[in-house]
């Protein structure tokens, strides 16, 4: 039992590392982006790639994902995204889902179809015993380093300049703007760092998740789930949501194998009918 | 406050007005012509042909609640499917042997389910709607897939046998029985959708569409309404479904899919939404430029799919289109292989991108300065007219 | 019986109270204005009368029957319409179709999904009538989105009253509304039948002396003075909070 809560938790910061940008992405700009798993599977590859085949060692490959991911990110918005940020839910829903469809066939091609794995260190493998507990090594190192990351971010956001100008534009884009934020570089910056926490994410995520080419379909429900259960006013939301989705999964699969599916979704219907603008958010109006 | 003018009474302008709309266009009536002697004009194509009436019931189906509602779901897939295994499992299990009476069963248990889940739409903002969309059809997927043993599971409906159509046309494997069946299909749809958009109902669904909250305002039921047209919404895509099942006499997982209700969301995009002929007409452009494309690089259509949907939202529908279509076209011409041709449009797309802003505007201001253009130009040919309009209405 | 009636209507959203306590009512056939400094919450009781909010508390009664659960489409057709401050109509929709689909809705045919719009004649009769009536008939082909202002206020104004309403709101309809076309504005509500009640929330002082025959004042959320308009406006206190600043201005 304490496997699977530990494994759930494993599961559920990789999550909130995946899809917090676009929790922030989507209170900051009210962007629907459907192509923020593509930033994901980047990372992945970009990892695979680097420490598959050149040789580079895993704990550098990790900020290289991160890094790739942003300059993506960043290249991204500024040519494609921005074009969108005045237009409709519904050109914003073709959009990205156009980009994802372009990511998966390109990824198909340059990497095929099939499922990738990332060469880790050797001391990353298997599991060690604390307390009489067997704890997988690989997931205990996300739990320590994405709870790292997610007190970095919580640091960022209350503690310095740009976290209150984000918080700001966040809350009241009009109002920043007539503070003289510069809330077009707000964005910019936070979708590239998104996109780079995302492609850790992706980096991380290909041993437990599974990486090939229709990663960012098959859990863009996953970080939607994360996205509107946890709100997108704070990084608690998200981040609370996204262990109670990895530990209802994992717990999901293990005693109910065949419904587990069934019952997320199913949850995750009642939860939006039930509270729309998610369990955690404060009662604002979009 | 009397009428200062003695002008003949609007009535019979007025009147003429709404009822012309829904007069059958020439055009109309031309397609429908062209679309009966194709079934003598191209016989090798009839299973091609079958195919684009399916797509073309599937997309009318999302243009009702997409065009004519505004609701946009990314699980209309889920009635679709549904459709299909009712009117695959009625036939392979024999409940229903005649193809016509299974079609409108399983038209009617999709409607069914619509009608049970639209309450699940009405909640929430379009983010919200769309993942309680996309929810809708994983879970249907997933109870699809767990009674494996009855569904086929990830290998589909096997051993379906289709009965001839009212008991005299067998769907052979020429395909010719299968596109006189979809296309009367197809055509029926259409005509009861046309009631339904010109009636009162739709004129409500196109307010509440354009603006809900004014329509609760003059005293529509906003909710009832979108729960009706959301079920015959459903009960269309499950006839579609169902028009596949038979002709192909197959269902299978992969009709649930989120890849499916994206393609149909694609097509109905391409055609247009809101009056009705833009899925059929997004259904001939896709399927025909599926096939033409599919000998050049088969496995990476959906990277065209998308580079077309992309294009389409930066540019607007017709010059997105005409752009997307010039540069595949491009590197067709040149024979460029296939990674070159990925990175290169790719690249287009970024550079694309970033013009786009500045080269719209510049298109907006010539257009305004010709319109304004245009406008100087009318006053000066009828000196009294302008002047005078505004005096009859003042 | 006042024909509307409000009874302690309180409207808080977190620690902002928008309408505080406001108890209205208003009689038959009355020409009652609502008036207050920008940001008093007089477009929140209108929000609050129409079922657009739901009070926090207190009740809303037509006629004596309480109607404050009611949802706004439903109190639509117990006979109360409003306008809306900023327009708001449909912008893909041409006059005629705007108030066909108006009348239609009021005659019980809007769930109607056979028969074709216009093949009714008490519709179309309806229709030219009102479009006669606003001097929409230039126009009356158009695409809502692209009227000039004034042309959309006054659809604006035909659309309440083609739901034959026996209590119309009007929220500031001369707003946004060009100088030499506001009288068309204003003679279309002097033209209100007598037996439709009216309540007006305007800014424009002219309009309110010469229009309405009772005048409440907002202040806060919160009623302040109610009286004839002399009355109100030889007040000194309505004075120091508002008439002052009109007259400072």
């Amino acid at each position: 039992m304490l496997t699977i809560l530990f494994d759930g938790v494993a599961y559920g910061m990789l999550l909130f590392v995946l899809a917090c940008g676009l929790s922030v992405t989507l209170g900051l700009m009210n962007f629907v982006n459907l192509a923020h798993g593509a930033f994901a599977m980047a990372g992945g590859y970009i990892t695979v790639v680097v420490v598959n085949r050149w040789g580079v060692p895993f704990l550098l490959g990790l900020p290289i994902a991160f890094l790739a991911g942003a300059v993506l990110g960043a290249v991204l918005e500024r040519t494609l995204y921005v074009n969108l940020y005045a237009k409709s839910h519904l050109d914003q829903v073709l959009f990205t889902i156009g980009l994802v469809f372009m990511a998966v066939a390109g990824v198909d091609y340059i990497m095929g179809s099939s499922q990738q794995f990332v060469n880790i260190p050797s001391w990353l493998e298997g599991q060690i015993n604390l307390g009489g507990v067997g704890i997988g090594r690989y997931r205990l190192m996300i739990i320590v380093l994405c709870g790292l990351l997610t007190i970095a971010l919580q640091l960022i956001l209350a503690k310095t300049r740009f976290g209150s100008r984000l918080r700001a534009a966040v809350d009241d884009q009009r109002v920043a703007r007539g503070l003289g934020i510069n809330v077009g570089a707000v964005f910019g910056l936070t979708f590239a760092f998104g996109s780079g926490l995302a492609a850790l994410g992706g980096a991380l995520g290909a041993q437990i998740l599974g990486l090939d080419p229709i990663f960012p379909l098959k859990y863009l429900i996953y970080f939607l789930i994360v996205v509107t259960v946890g709100g997108t006013s704070s990084i608690t939301g998200p981040f609370v949501a996204s262990i109670l989705l990895g530990i209802g999964d994992v717990a999901g699969k293990y005693y109910v194998p065949t419904l587990s599916a069934f019952v997320i979704y199913s949850i995750m219907i009642v939860m939006l009918l039930w509270r729309p603008q998610g369990l955690f958010s404060r009662a604002t109006s979009r | 406050m009397a009428l200062a003018s003695d002008s003949p009474s609007l009535a019979p302008e007025v009147t003429a007005f709404l009822t012309r709309r829904a007069r059958w266009s020439p055009l109309e009536i031309a397609f429908w012509l062209v679309a009966l002697a194709s079934i003598w004009l191209f016989p090798t194509k009839h299973l091609i042909l079958t195919e684009i009436c399916i797509w073309a019931m599937f997309a009318l189906s999302l243009d009702l609640i997409l065009g004519y509602a505004g609701i946009i779901s990314l699980g209309h897939a889920a009635f679709y499917g549904f459709g299909a295994f009712a009117a695959g499992l009625a036939a392979k299990y024999g409940y229903i042997q005649e193809p016509v009476i299974a079609l409108i069963v399983a038209g009617l248990l999709a409607a069914a389910l619509g009608f049970a889940t639209s309450f699940l739409v009405l909640r929430g903002s379009d983010l919200t709607r769309l993942m309680v969309t996309f929810g809708v059809a994983l879970v249907l997927s997933e109870i699809a897939n767990k009674f494996s043993d009855i569904t086929g599971g990830a290998d589909g409906l096997q051993g379906v046998e289709i009965k001839p159509v009212l008991g005299r046309f067998q769907f052979g494997l020429d395909g010719r029985t299968g596109y006189v069946y979809a296309l009367i299909v197809l055509f029926l749809m259409v005509v009861l959708a046309r009631r339904v958009v010109r009636s009162p109902f739709g004129l409500s669904l196109q307010a509440i569409k354009g603006n809900a909250l004014r329509a609760s305002a003059v005293g529509i039921a906003v909710n009832w309404r979108l729960v009706a047209i959301y079920t015959m919404a459903a009960g269309y895509a499950g006839l579609a479904g169902a028009v596949l099942a038979q002709t192909q006499a197959f269902a299978s997982l992969e009709m649930f899919s989120i890849e499916r209700s994206a393609d149909v969301l694609l097509i109905l995009i391409i055609g247009g939404t809101g009056y009705l002929y833009g899925g059929l007409i997004g259904a001939l452009i896709y399927r025909f430029a599926q096939d033409y494309l599919s000998d050049l690089s088969a496995r990476y259509w959906q990277y065209w799919i998308g580079f077309v949907l992309i294009m389409m939202v930066l540019f607007g529908r017709v010059y997105g289109g005409i752009l997307a279509a010039l540069l595949i076209g491009a590197t067709i011409w040149f024979k460029l292989e296939t990674g070159t041709s990925l990175v290169l449009t790719a690249a287009t797309l970024l550079v694309l991108g970033v013009v786009r802003e500045p080269i719209a505007k510049w298109i907006g201001l010539r257009q305004q300065q010709a319109m304004a253009a245009i406008r100087r130009m009318r006053v000066r040919m009828k000196p009294g007219a302008h002047a005078g309009a505004d005096h009859a209405g003042a | 019986m006042p024909v509307l009636e409000t009874r302690g209507l309180d409207k808080h959203f977190g620690g902002i109270i928008a309408a505080n306590q406001v108890s209205l009512s208003i009689e038959k056939g009355a020409r009652h204005a609502l008036i207050g400094p920008n940001g008093a919450g007089k477009t929140t009781v209108v929000n609050l009368l129409t079922g657009v909010l739901r009070p926090t508390a207190g009740q809303i009664l037509l006629d004596g029957k309480d109607i404050t659960a009611l949802p706004p489409h439903e109190r639509v057709r117990l006979g109360i319409a409003r306008t809306f401050q900023i327009n708001q109509l449909f912008a893909d929709l041409t006059p005629i179709e705007t108030l066909g689909l108006a009348i239609s809705e009021r005659l019980g045919l809007g769930r109607d999904w056979w028969r074709i719009v216009g093949s009714k004649s008490a519709v179309t009769d309806e229709i030219v009538e009102l479009i006669e009536r606003f001097r929409l008939g230039d126009v009356m082909r158009e695409r809502t989105g692209i009227l000039p202002y004034g042309k959309q206020r006054l659809l604006e104004i035909a659309l309440a009253i083609a739901c034959k309403p026996r209590v119309l709101l009007l929220d500031e309809p001369a707003a946004g509304v060009p100088e030499d076309e506001r009288h068309e504005i204003l003679s279309s509500v002097e033209a209100l039948p007598k037996d439709v009640t009216v309540l007006l929330i305007e800014h424009d002082m002219d309009i309110i002396f010469s229009f309405a025959d009772r005048i409440s004042v907002l202040v806060n959320g919160s009623l302040f003075v109610e009286g004839e308009p002399d009355e109100v406006a030889r007040d000194p206190r309505v004075r120091a909070v508002y008439l002052g600043e009109a007259f400072d201005g």
